[in-house]
């Protein structure tokens, strides 16, 4: 019933449902039971790679939510993505114990260098996974409550919301680059060894993080949909296209703002979860506001207000980034700065956009 | 090496006795070699006493451990050690070249730390008789420093013939140094009351000693405690003006970078994300006009600043032509357009001079320090960097309140469609707007230029400045942006000795989004129906 709810909509979220299914069932396979010289094995390098790519699909889709859907273009999203990797990162780095280079039992290596001598409070209890998935969530989703609640109740909005999202992860990278701030300063958070008692090295950990990143993927773009499809999904989409005349219809415009605000910064956290044990790593370097707005160009180039189209974009730019950064690290940056440019001029709806117009057409 | 010792002693035959050479001298000199330092110190003292030329090379030689004695003749000579091992030896007497010699041929003339500081004495007070003031005033605090009350009769004596007061101000610093260590108690006293608002080191160190030192007399003590905690609040207040002066200069530097920005947000409601890269083109200018002009450093940043105007000012035409003209009633669209257009203008640079910083050179004229009283001097490059910014303020003010232009980019401001019925062309304000806001951000970078690296990211660290300067002072609101920028530049400074350099910035971030909670609209909103949209 709800399936049929979610699904009936749209073609291209049915399509983009199949593919992850398809993947999730095809790479285990082609990892762990062909073998390594046949042409379909797929190696454990490309299973993470895939996996990060999924991670960063379900940050474009948070984003998608808030500016496809609300108009509140966020540049700071990629601050609730590093605050959800560093509680992640957190847990890693308790699961290290004993086993870190001074062998301390209790303190992170970082700690013991800075010649800490106990646990700062704000790092009790990461030692318990549950504990670490609810501030994966509950990190970027106060001080997205937080900010928005401030910025939504005095009617900031625009350019000078996306100015003040960028200044907020922009004071954040400078915040976690203090030593002093207990999360491994400049270094951040690295050399984990093992997730749930699985090392994070083997083959076995790593199909089941992307597994689990396609789960995750899937489910936050059923979320997503499902939000959009309601009722409340209808006044936000009323909100942006005419906050004023929204307001004076009667609605609070600004709980809806901060509701899929924080809404879509829980997803990014997640995502960002997902992101840091895959990668094995999680640095302030992540709070850069040259990520956070990069993101954005995901979402334009896939196709806003449609989901799947910012997945979509999130893996054609994060591919194209692969492939240049090894062959061509100068161009990549040009390929980037144009890609803005054109998308905004030429491409208003992305990709998804030409493929709609024309199957539009063909009816 | 026999024959090189020959062929000097053959030169010393072949050329005559210098007719300088008085007796006098020579014995003086001659006296300098002996065991005993009580001897030296005579004959130094009768040395430095003569107007033979050649007394101060002798005396500086003796202190620099450069005059030696040769064993077999007992001649005083200079004596430079050579690469090879070995000496070159000249005459100290007649500045006769001996030739080179071994390395026992000679023997050093030693001096102890006692006939150190004196020699350093006797020949500042040499020095006092030399002709530039700066001269003087080094001979002067050379004597001070040695510390030895004997030449204070010379510092004495110097002040009834001196007629320049900077030189006299030294003098007068001089006795008081000297008096603090006095033996007369009265004098003693009456020197630490005096040096209460002296602030020079010496100065400092002695009172310290002073108060420190429980076998002195208690009144001479708690003076001199009083001296120096009327020191230390002198020093406070000096560190305090500098505090202030060092934010008026980043508050300018800031005012620079967002003025422009601030013209075309106002007029344009959007924001120009490459603006950072555009003051980033200025600086690059400064840098290409200095290296295609190599011989004229002083003026090139007064080539470079109507250049770096009509480079960047270009770049923003082609940027609103390009690229924002298509994108007018969609600002979130146009921020992500230009921030495209600032990531290819980094790597643009980046591709053409290389990732690295380049150096810019600071004319001579631009380099050094102002003092402007003892203890307390500001960089000339930064207070010319402030009035500059001035400057550029007042011009922009001039243009937009007294040209046609001017009329037009605030009514344009006001109300867009209202102005076009007016008859108003858009386009053209539109294009001379963001010319003009692109300008004026690459004469920021020529100022930039003289105050930071000039790399790729320079830029980049100044956008969200530019905009915090822009949003906090009211969009499009000239006065507005200058008192933020120079607002937000102190309170910047104030902050960094209590928080450090990155806690206060991010505390001017915090304090500007809970500002923007109070006031959307800045510190100087615009009023009128036009505001809302």
């Amino acid at each position: 019933m709800l399936g049929k709810y979610l699904l009936d909509h749209e073609t291209g979220g049915r399509i983009f449902l199949a593919v992850l299914f398809g993947m999730a069932v095809v790479v285990p396979i082609a990892n762990l039971w062909v073998p390594a010289d046949s042409f379909f094995h797929i190696p454990t390098y490309t299973v993470t790679l895939l996996g990060k790519y999924l991670c960063y699909a379900l940050l474009a889709v948070a984003l998608d939510l808030v500016w496809g859907y609300c108009g509140i273009l966020s540049l700071g999203h990629g601050a609730f993505f590093a605050l959800g990797g560093y509680a992640m990162g957190m847990y890693l780095m308790r699961q290290i114990g004993e086993r870190g280079v001074y062998g301390h039992p209790e303190l992170p290596d970082f700690m013991v260098f800075l010649n800490w001598d106990s646990l700062p409070w704000y790092w009790y209890g990461f030692d318990q996974f549950w504990f670490a998935m609810l501030m994966v969530m509950f990190a970027p989703g106060i001080l997205a409550f937080v900010f928005g609640w401030l910025a939504f109740r005095s009617r900031v909005s625009g350019v000078y919301l996306s100015i003040m999202t960028q200044a907020l992860t922009y004071a954040l990278m400078l915040a976690f680059f203090r030593n002093e701030l207990g999360f491994g300063g400049n270094n951040g958070l690295t050399d984990f060894k093992d997730i749930l008692g699985a090392s994070l090295q083997s083959d076995t950990t790593r199909v089941w993080l992307f597994i689990s990143s396609v789960i995750a993927l899937a489910l936050g773009y059923l979320i997503c949909r499902y939000i959009v499809n309601s009722r409340l999904g209808s006044v936000v989409t009323a909100v942006r296209d005419g906050e004023a005349r929204a307001r004076f219809i009667g609605y609070r415009v600004e709980r809806y703002q901060v509701w899929i605000f924080t809404m879509s910064a829980v997803l990014a956290g997640i995502a960002g979860a997902l992101y840091v044990p895959q990668v094995g790593i999680i640095n302030p370097g992540e709070f850069q506001p040259l990520y956070s707005i990069e993101l954005v160009v995901w979402v334009a180039l896939g196709g806003r207000a449609t989901l799947y189209g910012a997945a979509l974009g999130a893996g054609i730019v994060n591919y194209v980034k692969t492939v240049l950064t090894g062959a061509l690290p100068e161009v990549w940056l040009f390929v980037l700065g144009a890609l803005f440019v054109l998308v905004t001029i030429f491409l208003p709806r992305g990709v998804v956009g030409i493929w709609r117009r024309r199957s539009n057409h063909g009816r | 090496m026999k024959f090189f010792r020959f062929s000097g002693l053959l030169a010393g035959l072949l050329i005559s006795w210098p007719v300088m050479s008085s007796d006098a001298f020579e014995t003086a000199v001659l006296s300098l070699n002996t065991r005993s330092f009580a001897d030296k110190t005579v004959a130094a003292n009768q040395l430095a006493a003569m107007e033979h030329p050649r007394v101060d090379l002798v005396l500086d030689a003796l202190l620099e451990g450069e005059l030696y004695s040769r064993r077999r003749s007992d001649v005083v000579v200079f004596a430079t050690s050579l690469e090879a091992g070995g000496y070159h030896l000249v005459d100290a007497v007649t500045g006769e070249d001996l030739g080179d010699v071994g390395r026992r041929d000679v023997r050093k003339i030693s001096v102890n730390n006692k006939l150190r500081r004196q020699l350093k004495g006797l020949i500042a007070s040499r020095q006092l008789n030399a002709p530039e003031p700066d001269a003087r005033i080094a001979a002067v605090e050379a004597i001070s420093n040695t510390g030895d009350i004997n030449l204070r009769d010379v510092i004495v004596r110097q002040k009834t013939v001196e007629s320049n007061t900077s030189v006299l101000a030294a003098l007068d610093l001089a006795l008081v140094v000297f008096d603090l260590d006095s033996d007369d108690a009265a004098v003693r006293l009456a020197a630490v009351q005096a040096s209460a608002d002296n602030l020079h080191a010496n100065v400092r160190v002695k009172l310290t000693n002073i108060a420190g030192d429980a076998s002195l007399d208690e009144e001479l003590r708690s003076a001199a405690t009083n001296s120096l905690l009327a020191i230390e609040k002198k020093v406070s207040r000096y560190q305090m003006i500098e505090t202030l002066f060092f934010g008026l200069s980043l508050g300018s530097v800031l005012v620079l970078a967002a003025i422009g920005l601030s013209i075309t947000f106002g007029v344009m409601g959007v924001i120009n994300m490459a603006h950072g890269e555009l003051i980033m083109l200025g600086a690059y200018t400064t840098y290409v006009v200095q290296l295609l002009f190599p011989d004229a450093i002083a003026w090139s940043l007064f080539i470079a600043i109507p250049a770096a105007f009509v480079v960047s000012g270009t770049a923003g035409i082609i940027i609103e032509r390009g690229v924002i003209r298509y994108l007018y009633g969609r600002p979130l669209e146009t921020l992500l357009a230009t921030f495209g257009v600032s990531l290819i203008l980094q790597q643009l640079v980046r591709t053409v001079f290389s990732p690295l910083n380049r150096s810019v050179i600071t004319p001579e004229w631009m380099s050094g320090s102002l003092e402007i009283v003892g203890g307390l001097s500001i960089t000339w490059n930064r207070l010319y960097i402030f009035f500059f910014a001035l400057m550029v303020f007042a011009a922009l003010l001039l243009i937009l309140q007294k040209t046609r232009l001017g009329l037009e980019v605030r009514a344009v401001t006001q109300n867009r469609a209202m102005a076009q019925a007016m008859g108003i062309r858009n386009t053209r304000v539109d294009i001379l707007t963001f010319g003009l806001g692109a300008g004026i951000a690459g004469v920021a970078g020529v100022a930039l230029s003289q105050l930071t690296n000039v790399g790729p990211n320079l830029g980049q660290s100044y956008i969200v400045d530019s905009f915090m300067v822009v949003v906090f002072g009211g969009v499009g609101n000239l006065w507005g942006t200058l008192v933020a920028g120079l607002s937000l530049g102190v309170v910047n400074k104030f902050l960094e000795p209590y928080a450090g350099a990155v806690v206060a910035k991010i505390l001017v971030l915090i304090f500007i989004i809970l500002f923007i909670q109070r006031r959307p609209r800045g510190l100087f909103p615009q009023k009128g129906r036009a505001v809302e949209n």
